[in-house]
């Protein structure tokens, strides 16, 4: 491609880190010095092309090793790619954990959606504020969920250098906060993973159950507790005999669209057109979950083992595990795994000497909650900019590089574990007949002990609840995070399956179960949502762009209103969610409006 | 011997559109079929030489079995397909998307906005004067275009025909995200800092008059610009042996603007920076 | 960076008139112009030529030749493709009998490989260009051989920076590896060709590694790009003027129609030959017959049947020899054997190569009569100038392009003061001249001509605006033809195969203007995107990207003579020097430089170019000639 490059060059510290992910350049076309050979013979084409799935790795290691990715380090990057500087800026200006601005080497994120909201973040935000000003070469970040709702308020430290240094404090005082922003290094220890699983150690948790109890960084320890049977398990089967028993486990999606997960592996499977590919979804953004979390980083070699069966089924030798960006324990974790598991032959060209080929590669996410949306991701890992593709074709034709691609979330897979273990009748008599095998929930909020909760499907919110201590003065809870939708406290016998919130008019979701009390106004909280998706709207579509804007805009007129004050704006509210919910490319647009609604027509807000 | 191929023989489909029968090839979309049974469906983000991009939602039109709405200009007819174009959700949904385009975006040089604001009851005023607005400020940083990002509804046309569709200059792209995005240059830079090439190819298929010609832009802020006084002739580009079709517009005897049909077999609408702007020479008349 | 203008040139008005060579240029009447210039053309009927215009309509052109060759009795009429595609037109009908690329622009969609030699197409024909994106695309692999990393070889699999003027061993040395490698097509060779043999004993010698010695590019490039081309199912090779504008073009042309030959990749949909033409009617001005050899139609003028239907047509004799090509008409200018020239739309003082040499013969003619939209430098040594329409956007008519579609030009302005059409003056003159020839428009024209083109026959101007162009040959009224050439050769029936393709015999020759310790750099020229020849037409528009006439070195060379983008250096040759600043581009290499001819009034650069012709076609050695940079004494910056 005939790019064209501005003046500003890299620094030797951005080249240095867009050549140790990439290698060294080939010519000097790529970035080379210039010599004789280069003169008389290129090669490009295709070859230098393809190379555009690299652009997000290297936007990362730019953003790593600098802490924000300047037009010269930016122009060096393509030149390596061949990838068009415009592109490339469209790219990283999409996603909120990159600048393109100059700023401090260290970035301190601070949550302020729901769970921390109602834990006090706003007044952990003015402290930090107040000790970070504009010298104190911390740049203070207010941001979305941060998947840390078990310990809210929470703070994520990023020290860029060689290599990036993280810390979390969570739940954070100022104090803390500060301390990890100042010396990431001598942070203290993000508590054990257990903690966040008040359940963890107890008998007949399946999904759960290794989380606390296996040490997280050990093969060993992980083929000791039942690891890598179910995978022994699906090679003694066959491809399509791993899929009967997932279609006959009735297990569906568990990222909220519930779509049964043995017809999506049935569909990639039977696709004509190759290579195949697995996507994880582990960008886990909806704002109260923290599962997928817990399991990547209590579990780690179960999500691999689960990935390698799914490839295995579908047919694929290539699976994509595209983790959040603000999840870097769960990142340090599953790269270990990973390399444990390809060092051992349980990764790589002939896994567990069955002459089946299969590897993991870990794309980060950063900062784009819009990525977790299946065909956003695609082309977020593509390079491209992370907006939703429409669909028809479905990924299970036309998905990640154009090819068949079957995508689950984490907590999806790692259910195949027990299909194959127990097998698929033993699994489908878990929960009820419309909704089975056992479910995680991510609890937070007003109760005493948050965290991630695994219950068979069909047990009620109530009694969800009363396990996880909820507090008094309960006033609404959210069901499916911030997409989902309010349920009052009179509702708690409400049936957690699908079909039983479906009939309740709500929604399970992701599984968030989010509970407030009276201490944070509902309009506060609506308002949050009414932000987050309008900060989170890739902007693609009309209704979803401008109607989320449309959207925060009214409710911030009626914060204050109520009755008579408000029904004009409700009306238009109503006129324009229901515009976004028909009308809008992906889930984002379409449920921009549901929290709002159902706050609204359940619990009575504004009136 | 090899001979012309003369393309897959397509198949015909059946369907249904507002209770009528109808028969497309296979591979037409619901909106190519609803235009070819004569139905006025409007569309913003839908151009004829470019893959659909169904950004601006105002083709929206109701298919049986599904469960949000359904943009016309992409989806492709299936047989049995049962498609509602006019029903009172669809004619809803297109209702907002313009009041929520023009509360946010100058509309005043898009071709039927204003007709389709009328017909369809839009309200644009209704969301208050707060409401926010685009407010970009013309960036006039060259001779021959002007970009006039208050009227951008972001399409993305622009940045597919400089793209991989046709161009391959990639001079632009879609920079932020949500209400904030733009399109932009790297870095935001002037367009003369630009991988740009001025081939217009951009100004061709932009739907609401955001990008222009200096010409056009300077003659509309002078009040000049008459459209109902031009004259559209179609001739061959004298510069170099492609022989691309120019459709000159000249009002007073001046050519105002130089497009090209988008079903010409050696453009498809597109043309290079001498085609598009190197007129001047002609009309030199001393 | 500069963003200055070129000299802008304002359009012509009134016919002009000298009354004697040294007074100025004056305003006349239409009437005293004429008759002044058919009084001149008059008294030297038989030391006469005409420049009939590649920027002209076919129309303008059929009737511009007819003039020479019925009003004045000469074949002498020729025009500007004999700077630039000539050796395209030469080598092409050699081969094949037909001058017109073989391929459409659609088919270079629907191919595996393409060859792009010596064109920077991604510049001169952006829209051609994007056809091949489309290809590349969709799947097909391009090779770029160009001495620049252009902006089209940036698009390419494999670039080859060869030599300049090592065309020949590059072309030989790839078909000599295809032979070698068992990837010739046989069947085709052996059923439509002739000369295999000794052309397989011709390429012998090549070695890839005697390749990469004369060419500098590695043996394994050129056996690569062998293997690509010769394997692929469909390929294209497309050329510009790398290829032609060297003493040798034809060679060139012929070398590279060589591999087309020897594979198979001609005469089917998606495999083919495409020059790209510089001027939007090159071929149509050959077409029209406004070449010396050739009859509208591109008929042979030596075939006594052709002449006698002329004949009859236009009831006149027509000379039964080749006119003088413009190369000869310029030589001829020197000896006495031309005196008068009727230049229409031509720019030769500053378009030919050593453009001192072409102004001193134009200013010794004794009657030089130019029809031209502006006062060009070739207008200023005329003793009438008579102002004429833009083709383009005055007149109506057709022009032809490089895929031969005939497509309609339209009049969408009114033209200026008394300018008029061309046709109108040419008639003008005939009629002066004794010969009354009464065409109501163009198409009447037009249709004379189809009456006389077999094919053009089916082109009527309604069919031509119903299918938006049509290309030829177009036969019948009622169809349309393949739009690739040459199908016949794959025919099984001999007779109806035709006559079968020569191999061409042609042997390396480097450029005649060798470098030395002297003259110890490569210059070759080219164009920019945003300009066009010598920048009469493009000089008139703002163009952002624009920075005037700089000597582009390779960063190197501009270390090595220690000065900097933006400098005054002198450029010299062995014919003549001029002072340009320096501008650095990467895509070149130690010892080759590159300028273009966008800005004579500002940088002559044809004061340093040769013209050394190539004898078969007549085009000069644009694309090399040896020179050296100085640094000016006092340092001054051009900004």
């Amino acid at each position: 491609m005939d790019l064209h490059f501005g003046d500003s060059l890299p620094t030797d510290e951005e080249r240095a880190a867009v050549d140790a992910l990439l290698g060294p350049p080939d010519s000097s076309w790529e970035g080379a010095d210039r010599s004789d050979a280069d003169l008389r013979w290129a090669r490009g084409g295709r070859r230098a092309r393809d190379r555009r799935d690299l652009l997000l790795p290297g936007l990362h290691a730019i953003n790593d090793r600098i802490g924000w990715i300047s037009e010269g380090a930016l122009g060096h990057l393509c030149r390596r790619l061949t990838v068009p500087p415009a592109e490339a800026y469209g790219v990283a200006t999409f996603y909120a954990m990159f600048s393109v601005r100059p700023r401090p080497a260290t970035v301190l994120h601070l949550c302020t959606d729901l769970a921390c909201a109602a834990a006090g973040a706003s007044e952990l935000c003015a402290g930090v504020a107040a000790r970070l000003g504009p010298d104190s070469g911390v740049q203070v970040e207010r941001g979305p969920c941060l998947g840390l709702c078990e310990r809210a308020p929470a703070a994520l430290a990023v020290r860029a250098g060689d290599p990036v240094r993280t810390a979390v404090a969570a739940p954070a005082t100022v104090e803390e906060a500060v301390r990890a922003a100042d010396a990431p290094d001598s942070a203290p220890e993000e508590p054990p993973v257990a903690t966040a699983v008040p359940q963890a150690g107890r008998e007949g948790l399946v999904l759960l159950g290794r989380v606390g109890v296996v040490d997280p960084a050990s093969l060993d320890d992980y083929r000791a507790h039942g690891g890598y049977t179910a995978l022994r398990r699906a090679f003694a089967l066959g491809p399509a005999g791993v899929i009967r028993e997932v279609t006959d486990s009735g297990l569906v999606g568990r990222g909220g669209a519930a779509f049964p997960t043995g017809r999506k592996w049935q569909a990639t499977a039977s696709q004509p057109d190759h290579p195949h590919h697995l996507v994880c979804n582990a960008d886990e953004s909806e704002p109260g979950t923290f599962k997928d979390r817990v399991l990547m980083e209590g579990d780690p070699y179960a999500l691999v083992e689960a990935m390698t069966i799914a490839g295995y089924a579908t047919g694929a030798h290539q699976g994509h595990l595209y983790l959040r960006g603000e999840y870097p324990r769960a990142l340090r974790r599953l790269e270990h795994a990973i390399a444990q598991a390809r060092a051992r032959g349980f990764l790589g060209d002939d896994v567990l000497g069955r002459g089946y080929a299969f590897d993991i590669e870990i794309r980060r996410g950063a900062g784009a909650y819009i990525c977790g949306e299946e065909t956003a991701l695609f082309n977020s890992i593509e390079g491209y900019r992370g907006e939703p593709r429409s669909k028809p074709p479905f990924p299970v034709e036309k998905g990640l590089f154009g090819k068949p691609t079957v995508e689950n979330n984490v907590e999806t897979l790692v259910n195949v574990l027990p299909i194959l273990t127990m097998g698929a009748p033993a699994y489908a008599a878990i929960g009820t007949e419309g909704s089975t095998g056992p479910k995680l929930y991510c609890v937070s909020g007003s109760v005493a002990r948050p965290g991630v909760y695994e219950l068979p499907f069909g047990a009620t919110l109530g009694e969800l609840l009363r396990l996880a201590g909820v507090r008094d003065g309960l006033r609404a809870v959210l069901l499916g995070g911030a997409a989902g939708g309010f349920v009052r406290p009179d509702e708690l016998d409400i049936p957690l399956t699908f079909e039983g919130t479906r009939e309740a008019g709500t929604t399970l979701g992701s599984g968030v179960v989010m509970a407030f009390d009276d201490s944070v106004p509902l309009p506060r909280l609506l308002l949050r949502i009414a932000e987050f998706f309008r900060e989170e709207s890739c902007g693609q579509c009309v209704p979803c762009r401008v109607g989320t804007v449309r959207q925060e805009e009214a409710l911030r007129r009626i914060t204050e209103r109520t009755g008579a004050a408000a029904a004009g704006d409700i009306a238009l509210l109503r006129e324009i969610g229901r515009a976004m919910r028909d009308a809008s490319i992906c889930g984002l647009g379409q449920t921009a409006w549901n929290a709002v609604e159902s706050a609204i027509d359940r619990l009575g807000a504004y009136t | 011997m090899t001979v012309t191929p003369l393309g897959i023989p397509r198949r015909l489909l059946e369907f249904t559109i507002d209770g009528e029968p109808a028969r497309v090839p296979e591979g037409s979309t619901v909106l190519d079929a609803c235009r070819a049974a004569g139905k006025d469906i409007p569309t913003l983000c839908q151009g004829d030489t470019l893959r659909p991009k169904n950004a601006c939602r105002v083709c929206v039109v109701e298919v049986e079995g599904a469960r949000t709405l359904v943009p016309a200009c992409s989806r492709r007819a299936e047989p049995g397909m049962v498609v509602r174009t006019g029903t009172e959700r669809a004619r809803h949904s297109r209702k907002i998307v313009l009041e929520l385009l023009a509360s946010s975006v100058d509309l005043s040089t898009t071709p039927r906005a204003a007709e389709w604001i009328k017909e369809y009851g839009a309200k644009p005023d209704r969301f208050g004067p707060g409401a926010a607005r685009l407010n970009e400020e013309p960036k006039v940083d060259n001779d021959l275009y002007v970009r006039d990002y208050g009227k951008c509804i972001l399409c993305y046309k622009c940045v597919d025909a400089c793209g991989d569709q046709w161009q391959n200059t990639f001079a632009i792209s879609v920079v932020g995200r949500g209400f904030d995005a733009r399109i932009a240059v790297e870095q935001d830079a002037p367009l003369t800092d630009s991988a740009c090439v001025y081939c217009g190819n951009c100004v061709e298929v932009c739907p609401t008059g955001a990008l222009s010609p200096r010409t056009e832009f300077d003659m509309r802020a002078a009040g000049t610009w008459d459209a109902s006084r031009q004259t559209e002739t179609s001739t061959v580009c004298a510069y170099c042996g492609v022989g691309c079709t120019l459709t000159l517009h000249v009002q007073d005897n001046e050519i105002v603007k130089v497009t090209s049909p988008h079903d010409n077999p050696v453009t498809h609408g597109n043309l290079c920076i001498k085609g598009r702007f190197g007129y001047q020479h002609v009309q030199n008349r001393g | 960076m500069r963003k200055r203008q070129p000299k802008t040139y304002t359009r012509l008005t009134r016919p002009l008139v000298r009354d004697s060579r040294d007074e100025p240029l004056r305003q006349a009447s239409w009437e005293e112009a004429l008759d002044r210039a058919a009084r001149g053309l008059a008294r030297h009927r038989d030391a006469f030529g005409v420049f009939s215009c590649a920027r002209a309509t076919n129309e303008t052109n059929y009737v511009a030749q007819k003039f020479a060759r019925v009003v004045m009795g000469t074949n002498n009429v020729d025009s500007c493709n004999r700077t630039c595609h000539a050796p395209s037109v030469a080598g092409l009908s050699a081969v094949f009998g037909s001058g017109g690329g073989t391929s459409s622009y659609e088919e270079i969609e629907h191919t595996d490989v393409i060859v792009m030699w010596g064109s920077n197409a991604r510049f001169a024909h952006p829209i051609f260009f994007q056809h091949v994106l489309k290809g590349i695309r969709g799947g097909a692999r391009m090779y770029a051989v160009d001495p620049r990393r252009t902006s089209t070889a940036q698009w390419a699999e494999s670039w080859l920076g060869l030599n300049v003027g090592t065309d020949i061993p590059m072309a030989h040395a790839i078909g000599r590896e295809i032979i070698r490698a068992g990837l010739a097509d046989e069947a085709f060779v052996e059923r439509a060709t002739t000369g295999f043999e000794e052309y397989r004993e011709l390429v012998e010698p090549w070695t890839l590694s005697l390749a990469e010695k004369v060419t500098g590019v590695p043996a394994r490039a050129i056996q690569e790009l062998a293997h690509a081309y010769a394997r692929a199912e469909r390929a294209q090779l497309s050329w510009t003027l790398g290829i032609t504008e060297h003493h040798n073009g034809t060679d060139n042309v012929r070398a590279l129609i060589n591999l087309a030959l020897l594979t198979g990749h001609i005469g089917r949909y998606g495999s083919g030959l495409q020059p790209l033409r510089g001027q939007n009617n090159v071929q149509g001005g050959g077409d029209m017959g406004a070449i010396p050899n050739r009859l509208p139609g591109f008929q042979d003028l030596l075939d006594a049947d052709v002449r006698l239907k002329f004949e009859s047509a236009w009831d006149t004799v027509i000379r039964p020899h080749y006119g003088l090509n413009l190369t000869e008409m310029f030589e001829a200018m020197e000896d006495g054997g031309l005196r008068a020239v009727y230049c229409i739309g031509e720019n030769p003082a500053q378009s030919e190569a050593d453009s001192e040499q072409a102004v001193r013969r134009l200013r010794a003619l004794d009657f030089l009569v130019v029809q031209d939209i502006f006062l060009t430098r070739t207008a200023e040594l005329a003793h009438v100038v008579l102002p004429a329409t833009a083709g383009w956007a005055e007149t109506e008519g057709t022009t032809t392009n490089s895929e031969r579609r005939v497509q309609r030009v339209r009049r969408a302005l009114t033209p200026p003061g008394e300018a008029r059409e061309d046709i109108d003056i040419i008639c003008e003159l005939a009629a002066r001249l004794g010969h009354d020839w009464k065409y109501a428009d163009a198409e009447a024209v037009w249709n004379e001509l189809r009456s006389v083109s077999p094919d053009h026959y089916g082109m009527t101007y309604a069919r031509l605006e119903e299918h938006q162009g049509i290309q030829w040959p177009c036969p019948g009224t009622d169809r349309l033809e393949p739009a690739y050439l040459h199908g016949r050769l794959w025919e099984p029936d001999p007779q109806r195969r035709g006559m079968p393709a020569p191999f061409g015999l042609v042997r390396h020759d480097p450029p005649v203007d060798l470098t030395d310790e002297e003259y110890p750099i490569r210059l070759t020229t080219g164009r920019r995107l945003d300009s066009y020849n010598t920048g009469v037409q493009s000089g008139g528009f703002a163009s952002p990207l624009r920075r005037g006439e700089y000597v582009e070195l390779c960063p190197e060379d501009a270390e090595r003579y220690g000065v900097v983008v933006g400098e005054a250096v002198r450029v010299s040759s062995r014919r003549g020097s001029v002072v340009a600043p320096v501008w650095i581009d990467t895509a070149l290499r130690p010892g080759l430089a590159f300028m273009t001819m966008h800005f004579p009034d500002e940088v002559d650069t044809n004061q340093l170019t040769i013209e050394a012709n190539c004898p078969i076609a007549g085009t000069a050695e644009f694309k090399a000639s040896a020179i050296r940079i100085e640094k000016l004494p006092a340092v001054t910056y051009v900004r």
